[in-house]
């Protein structure tokens, strides 16, 4: 069994957003940069669980970006996974970046490709779909449970309302939500072993892109809070029905 | 040219989003000067020619009903075939859980850029660009597509559907469908309730309700609305709700039109997902809690003494 786990590189959830360069670019300076949540909670926590069920399986961590990708990376390695890659190349395209991953995951016959369901900074929600269609796979979106029995998988996804159950022959893509599995915090022993576990560089193959960042503003900022006195109830629904026109 | 759009569909009916889906697409096709048809992929109980009210011209019918499950490769296989059967180059699809699964399979497919998650027409005065939320709310990205093909997915609850006059013509499409790969075993919804991400107003309640037992004054308020209930992470997390309910950065995104947060205090992790709300409301019993900051209306006072008075004030308003 082998595993190819997809992370990314996100702001941490309480950074300041702003741009720079005419609201061309992320204002970057002083942003602390953690593993995107759901790669880190789920899938790859997901796929350390498969591998300490299973210790044959090979757990292969994957990053496209540059150099500063390495110390998220190198994070992703001390919760757990043999081997880490970097493709080295920095886009913001979905489609150049799933096409990267998904010529690794060709190459290396990988028999599950785990992704967080998004990412929280470009909120796309695509990689996986993408890697899922190059490699001509099925593809289950928003999981929330993940079970492996042989090489049938039984996964359990999001849909409206609800949940539904799914049961999928191996190759799969799956992207992962909460409930697939339970946050770990490395320990001192995995950070200590990520650091000989191999990092392998590799070059981006040629590939389009699809989309370009045009801009990026903000939202108008709020007028401020209307507040109302708690012994007048009525008061609030009159503005919510006369003023907001929300009821 | 022309724009398709893709209705999604559940329990043989047509979804909220997928109305705003189509009037999007038929605004975006008069904005191209060209023409626009929904395209079905399975079989509903509802009136089809009737979809022409939202201004498009043709329903393409992909009549099996082997597609009344999804299975994302099949789905993104028979709509590359739609699309080139009836020559679309823009292709509209709702962000929600089916577009999830199949706008970046579709993209991949057609090598036709995709912005996920758009939530306004796109600027054609140069180019294509569509404008999107990222960081999960706090900000917009307006993305350029510069493929042939271009597929955008819409956020739910982020465009006004309108019904006019139209009918439109029902085509069948005779097109290959595979048999899916995927088979769905098991199916669990929450009968009689408004799923989350098409709910118009969301009542959500936070650790300040001390317990699952307080929920009944939450469900109430709802009810009276004709809401959906959500909650934040630690409230799912323990258990006290289901975790389809939890809403923010880790769980799911709403923007519905009227957001009422009763005892949540506003961490950034939970604005992330409600932050698109056209109005909120908050209930806090700390005037400093932070959801304040975000808030457009606000008590600051206890919980369970507003609540069920803002349940009688709104029963009287609705004459119930
Ligand atoms: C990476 C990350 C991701 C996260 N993702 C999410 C997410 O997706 N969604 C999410 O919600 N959280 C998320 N969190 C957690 C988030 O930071 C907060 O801890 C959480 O939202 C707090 O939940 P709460 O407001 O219900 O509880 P608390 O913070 O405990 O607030 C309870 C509030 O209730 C008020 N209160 C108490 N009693 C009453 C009463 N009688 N009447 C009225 N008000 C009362 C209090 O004043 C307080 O403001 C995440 C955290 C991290 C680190
Ligand atoms: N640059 C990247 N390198 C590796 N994996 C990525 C990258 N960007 C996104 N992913 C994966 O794809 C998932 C969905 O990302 P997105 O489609 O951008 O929302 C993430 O949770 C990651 O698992």
């Amino acid at each position: 069994m082998k595993i190819l786990v997809c992370i990314s590189k996100v702001p941490d959830t309480t950074s300041k957003i702003s741009f720079k360069d005419g609201n061309k670019k992320f204002e970057e300076a002083g942003v602390q940069w953690i593993i995107n949540p759901y790669d880190e909670w789920y899938a790859l926590v997901r796929a350390i669980e498969l591998k300490e069920k299973d210790p044959s399986t090979i757990v292969h961590l994957i990053t496209v970006g540059g150099a500063d990708t390495e110390p998220i990376i190198r994070k992703a390695l001390a919760l757990g996974g043999d081997e880490a890659i970097r493709v080295n190349a920095v886009s913001d395209d979905s489609f150049y970046v799933a096409a990267q991953i998904a010529e690794i995951a060709r190459q290396g016959s990988y028999d599950l490709v785990f992704t967080g369901k998004e990412t929280i900074d470009y909120n796309a929600s695509s990689i996986g779909g993408m890697v899922s269609e190059l490699l001509d796979a099925p593809y289950i979106s928003l999981a929330t449970k993940f079970e492996l029995d042989g090489t049938t998988a039984t996964i359990t996804r999001e849909i409206e309302g609800g949940e539904e159950t799914a049961e999928v022959s191996l190759p799969v893509v799956v992207s992962c939500a909460k409930g697939v599995a339970e946050q770990r915090i490395p320990n001192m022993r995995g950070i200590m072993a990520a650091r000989t576990r191999p990092l392998k560089i590799v070059e981006p193959a040629a590939i389009e892109t699809l989309t370009q960042v045009a801009s990026y503003e903000l939202p108008p900022a709020k007028a401020g809070v209307k507040l109302v006195a708690a012994d007048n109830v009525a008061e609030l629904v009159r503005l919510l029905h006369e003023e907001a026109k929300a009821i | 040219m022309s724009v398709l759009i893709l209705i999604d569909h559940a329990d043989g009916h047509i979804k909220k989003s997928s109305f705003e889906a189509l009037t999007y697409g038929a605004d975006l096709a008069k904005q191209l000067g060209t023409t626009a048809a929904g395209l079905l992929l399975g079989t509903v109980n509802d009136d089809l020619p009737a979809l022409g009210k939202y201004g498009i011209t043709t329903v393409q019918h992909v009549n099996n009903e082997s597609l009344n499950n999804l299975d994302a490769q099949v789905y993104a296989k028979t709509i590359a075939e739609a699309v080139t059967a009836t020559g679309a180059d823009v292709i509209v699809i709702s962000h929600n859980q089916t577009g999830k699964a199949v706008a970046p399979r579709l993209s991949a497919r057609l090598k036709a850029g995709l912005v996920a998650g758009a939530i306004a027409l796109p600027d054609t005065s140069n180019g294509f660009v569509v404008k999107k939320t990222v960081f999960s709310g706090k900000a917009f990205a307006n993305i350029g597509i510069t493929s042939a093909v271009k597929i955008i997915s819409l956020n739910p609850n982020s465009y006004k559907t309108v019904a006019g006059e139209g009918t439109a013509e029902v085509k069948e499409l005779a097109v290959t469908v595979d048999a899916p790969k995927v088979k769905i075993t098991n199916v669990n919804k929450v009968k009689g309730e408004v799923p989350l991400t098409e709910a118009e107003v969301v009542v959500s309640g936070g650790r300040g309700l001390k317990g699952p037992e307080n929920w009944g004054m939450i469900e109430d308020l709802a009810h009276v609305l004709h809401a959906a209930t959500a909650c934040s992470r630690p409230v799912a997390d323990t258990h006290w709700r289901p975790h389809h309910e939890h809403v923010g950065q880790t769980g799911i995104q709403i923007a519905p039109n009227l957001y009422i947060a009763i005892g949540i205090s506003g961490a950034i992790q939970h604005l992330a997902g409600v932050n698109r709300s056209k109005t909120i409301v908050v209930i806090n019993k700390d005037a400093e809690a932070p959801f304040f900051k975000a808030a457009d209306y606000g008590i600051v006072g206890d919980a369970f003494e507003v609540v069920p008075k803002l349940t009688e004030e709104i029963k009287k308003l609705k004459g119930v």
